[in-house]
């Protein structure tokens, strides 16, 4: 199926969670921004929360330093 | 009419600055017009606003308020002593933007931080060799009395979290995200986006190092909603965290937050 990470088109796997897709991307879940359809997706729901067809996410990295 | 130290005085043309000092302000070598400093000789318009200044003296507590001002450009005083601002941790990025603020003139600090002034501090945060073991949130409120007595300063002194933070900084005008770790500040980020949505937010990620200073940047992410730094240059081991680059991004912080309070962002 095909999904829209920040921006992007990408075809990925159907019945990908959102924990899968951001591990897949080297992304640590816990230090990431997750928008799923212009809602926040609290890390809790990231395990369980399926994507589908035109799913638009917006991913936000953090790094820490402060 | 013109305005000289706050009080109106008569207009007329080709008045210099300094026959104005001779008479508002006997002996004054520091002359600010419109927030700019300018020789004695500089020739004055309808409508200046001046601050004369004689350097050394200590000057009385009523006059000192509006003097703090001098350099700020006419109108920006008003508008942000009025305006609260929030800061989430006090440390490289929190403490320069606090003073910052305070030197500004903001008129309502709230600043939030579990953590005591160590050693290993001092490279980058606005804090003294003899504060060492104080709360941070004490010596940060000492420390910007120093600078702006003016102002309230309100301190939180715990380790703040996904869940308290909205409903600590509810009501504040500018939410500034200046914590450490990775998880706290996209933790901060999903309050400013969820339960805080329309807030004003300033945060910040990427500015460990000495790369090139140029690679921070503000980034208008949402409305009302900013992020700073290189999003990339992360604390670790070999790559750490300074006074220089950690102080050009709470800068940036500082600076967008002026901009966000004179709603000009």
């Amino acid at each position: 199926m095909k999904i829209i990470c920040n921006g992007k088109e990408m075809d990925v796997k159907d019945s990908l969670t959102i924990e899968k897709l951001v591990v897949d991307l080297d992304l640590n879940p816990a230090t990431v921004v997750v928008e799923c359809n212009g809602s926040i997706v609290l890390p809790d729901n990231y395990a369980e929360q399926q994507l589908s067809e035109g799913s638009v996410l917006e991913l936000i990295r953090f790094v820490g330093g402060g | 009419m013109l305005l000289v130290n706050e009080i109106t005085y008569e207009f007329r043309d080709g008045l210099r600055v300094v026959d104005v000092a001779a008479k508002a302000k006997p002996g004054a070598d520091l002359f600010i017009v419109n927030g700019h400093p300018v020789s004695s000789s500089f020739i004055l318009e309808d409508g200046d606003s001046c601050w004369l200044i004689r350097k050394g003296e200590q000057p009385t507590a009523d006059e000192l308020e509006r003097l703090l001002y001098a350099r700020h450009s006419p109108g920006v005083h008003d508008k942000v002593k009025k305006a609260s601002v929030g800061i989430m941790g006090l440390g490289g990025l929190g403490s320069p933007v606090a003073v910052a603020l305070a030197r500004v003139g903001v008129g309502h600090l709230l600043l939030a931080d579990f953590d005591v002034v160590e050693p290993s501090n001092l490279n980058r945060q606005q804090y003294f060799i003899d504060q060492i073991g104080e709360k941070k949130t004490q010596a940060l409120k000492y420390n910007l009395g120093r600078i702006n007595p003016y102002l309230r300063i309100e301190t939180v002194n715990v380790v703040l979290t996904e869940e308290s933070i909205p409903a600590l900084f509810n009501g504040v005008d500018v939410l500034a995200e200046c914590f450490d770790g990775a998880e706290m500040k996209a933790a901060a980020l999903r309050c400013a986006l969820g339960p805080l949505k329309g807030k004003c937010f300033v945060g910040a990620s990427g500015m460990a190092g000495f790369a090139d200073s140029n690679m921070i940047c503000t980034r208008k992410i949402r409305d009302r909603v900013y992020l700073v730094g290189d999003g990339e240059t992360e604390a670790r081991p070999g790559q750490g965290l300074m006074a220089p680059r950690v102080g050009i991004a709470a800068h940036h912080q500082a600076n967008q937050i002026l901009r966000l309070l004179l709603e000009v962002a």
